[in-house]
């Protein structure tokens, strides 16, 4: 199976690899996978005043095509509100980066990884409302 | 010398035809082009007195006692089953178990399921954290109705090479048939039928340099002569074992690539070997957390099989792909199941999706080696600054500990 042009591009040259302080409260975290499974995917995202999404960071042990769909991921994440961010969707991934039958679940895993990190966020978020509240 | 790209490092996979081979099989295509069953006239004799030539030259590489052993076929795969099937069918009166091991190549293990499936019971012995077969196991698995043993001579994953005339001594001894894939180890370690006491090995022309589509299976004639019900029906060629035309070109160079592997078999193993282990100690010595996999001392001079933990064997062959190498992650297989060789000698999940297997052969360079091993360093640690997993490692995080959510 040879693999397509967009996946080659970002598995060389992959976007916003990095980590971001999990413990910032306006940093939401999703880690989705399993060594045994072959992949994991770390993504993270900070959420600025205006809830907007302002940077995107992803570690991935996978292969090229799983580094390739959570690099991709983090590009789409940038500027887009978390409303935003909850539409994005494995196919679109699939579409984008030519992705084989085969490779389908490296796309699932990237949209599970964007909605733990927005789970993450919100619920960071949800006890500092009612710790402030208190 | 310049290094030509792509680089291949997959010789377990397939070998190129040796140049030398190719010259002696040009002429059979075109101008003797007869069929070694025609027995009447100049062209029939010219094809067979060639496959005869490529039979004792073939035989003299086993060290077998007549070239009537050799019965020609269209490789392993087609070996492996006339072995197993052959033999379960002549002697399904006699006794209905067969042994053999979970690392064996599907040729072997599928075969032996279609026996289980047809009355036959298979005892799969397990393997130690080398890859080796345990002779006590396998000597406490013997029944009185067991009627061949099947154990690969070389892994075709790890390079393990089992003890074959120890294995061999204890079927003779119990008047049970010894069969062996041999197709990745003969003419790379020492093999002798008669010394290892084997009375059935499988051969194929392209993993020692000579074409595709042509194998053979070794037959023993005496002591004891072993017989077997061909599986396949029609002009009863090849001793009535193996009907259909012979294919005359591929023996020919079938017979040519046992010949220089004959001559040249024992320098070129030790070339190899030092280039191997060359590649090992490059890559180990700059990467942490590298695990060899398979025996270190009963290995094929060429297996190099190697985990990186942290770092996805996919993931690694694509950063490498000027590189032609193979893996054991699940993402390489249809099955989506990592290497079922590397499960069965403990390793873990995490790292059989982390292996990577190097194959050296005959066209290796040294330039290549130490091209090959700076790329694999270079890429292995970018891929790690990219793992999460190797983050989590360096804080000291358990991972076993974590909890995943699998998918």
């Amino acid at each position: 199976m040879a693999y397509s042009e967009k996946v080659l591009e970002h598995a060389e040259n992959p976007r916003n690899v990095g980590t971001l302080d999990k413990d910032d409260p306006n940093v939401g975290t999703g880690l989705v996978g399993a060594p045994a499974c072959g992949d994991v995917m770390r993504l993270q995202i900070r959420v600025g005043e205006g809830g907007l999404i302002e940077d995107a960071r992803f570690k991935t042990f996978g292969c090229g095509s799983a580094i390739a769909s959570s690099s991709l991921a983090t590009e789409w994440l940038k500027g887009k509100s978390l409303a935003e961010a909850s539409t994005i969707k494995n196919t679109s991934i699939v579409e984008e980066l030519n992705l084989p039958p085969v490779k389908i679940h490296c796309s699932v895993l990237a949209e599970d990884a964007i909605k733990a990190a927005i789970a993450d966020y919100r619920a960071k978020q949800s006890v500092k409302a009612a710790r402030e509240s208190a | 010398m310049p290094i030509q790209f792509p680089i291949f490092m997959d010789y377990h996979s397939t070998t190129p035809v040796d140049p030398r081979v190719l010259e002696e099989m040009i002429p059979f295509f075109t101008q003797h082009f007869g069929n070694a069953a025609s027995r009447n006239h100049a062209f029939g004799w010219h094809a067979e007195s060639a496959v005869d030539v490529a039979r004792e030259r073939i035989a003299k590489l086993i060290g077998a006692s007549s070239e009537k052993e050799i019965v020609l076929t269209s490789g392993a795969t087609e070996s492996n089953n006339l072995a197993i099937k052959g033999i379960a069918d002549f002697c399904r009166d006699k006794g209905r178990h067969i042994i053999t091991t979970v690392i064996e190549h599907k040729a072997v293990l599928d075969t032996c399921k279609r026996l289980e499936k047809e009355g036959f019971e298979v005892t799969y012995l397990p393997v130690d954290t080398d890859g080796l077969v345990d002779l006590n196991r396998l000597e406490a698995a013997f029944r009185p109705d067991t009627i061949l043993v099947s154990v690969m001579f070389a892994n075709n994953e790890i390079g393990t090479v089992q003890p074959m005339a120890e294995i061999g001594k204890l079927c003779r001894a119990r008047g049970v048939l010894f069969h062996t894939d041999g197709v990745q180890g003969i003419g790379k370690v020492p093999f002798d039928v008669d010394t290892m006491h084997i009375d059935l090995a499988s051969i194929t022309a392209h993993k020692m340099y000579g074409p595709k589509g042509v194998g053979a299976l070794y037959v023993r004639r005496s002591k004891p002569r072993v017989r077997l019900v061909a599986q396949m029906d029609g002009g009863g060629h090849e001793r009535g074992m193996r009907s259909g035309t012979l294919n005359v070109p591929g023996i020919v160079g079938f017979g040519k690539a046992a010949k220089i592997l004959t001559e040249e078999g024992v320098a070129e193993s030790a070339r190899i070997f030092a280039q191997r282990e060359r590649l090992h100690a490059k890559i180990a010595s700059r990467i942490e957390e590298t695990y060899l996999n398979g025996s270190r001392d009963h290995r094929l001079p060429g297996n190099l099989n190697l985990s990186f933990a942290f770092v996805e064997g996919e993931g690694l062959m694509m950063a490498i792909k000027d590189v032609a190498v193979s893996s054991g992650s699940a993402c390489t297989s249809a099955s989506l199941e990592p290497s079922y060789v590397l499960r069965a000698l403990g390793v873990g999940e995490e790292l059989a999706h982390s292996s990577i297997r190097f194959g050296l052969g005959r066209f290796t360079t040294d330039e290549e080696v130490d091209y090959v091993a700076e790329l694999v360093v270079q890429k292995v640690l970018k891929l790690r600054e990219l793992s999460p997993l190797y983050e989590m490692f360096k804080e000291g995080i358990d991972l076993k500990s974590v909890q995943w959510v699998a998918h």
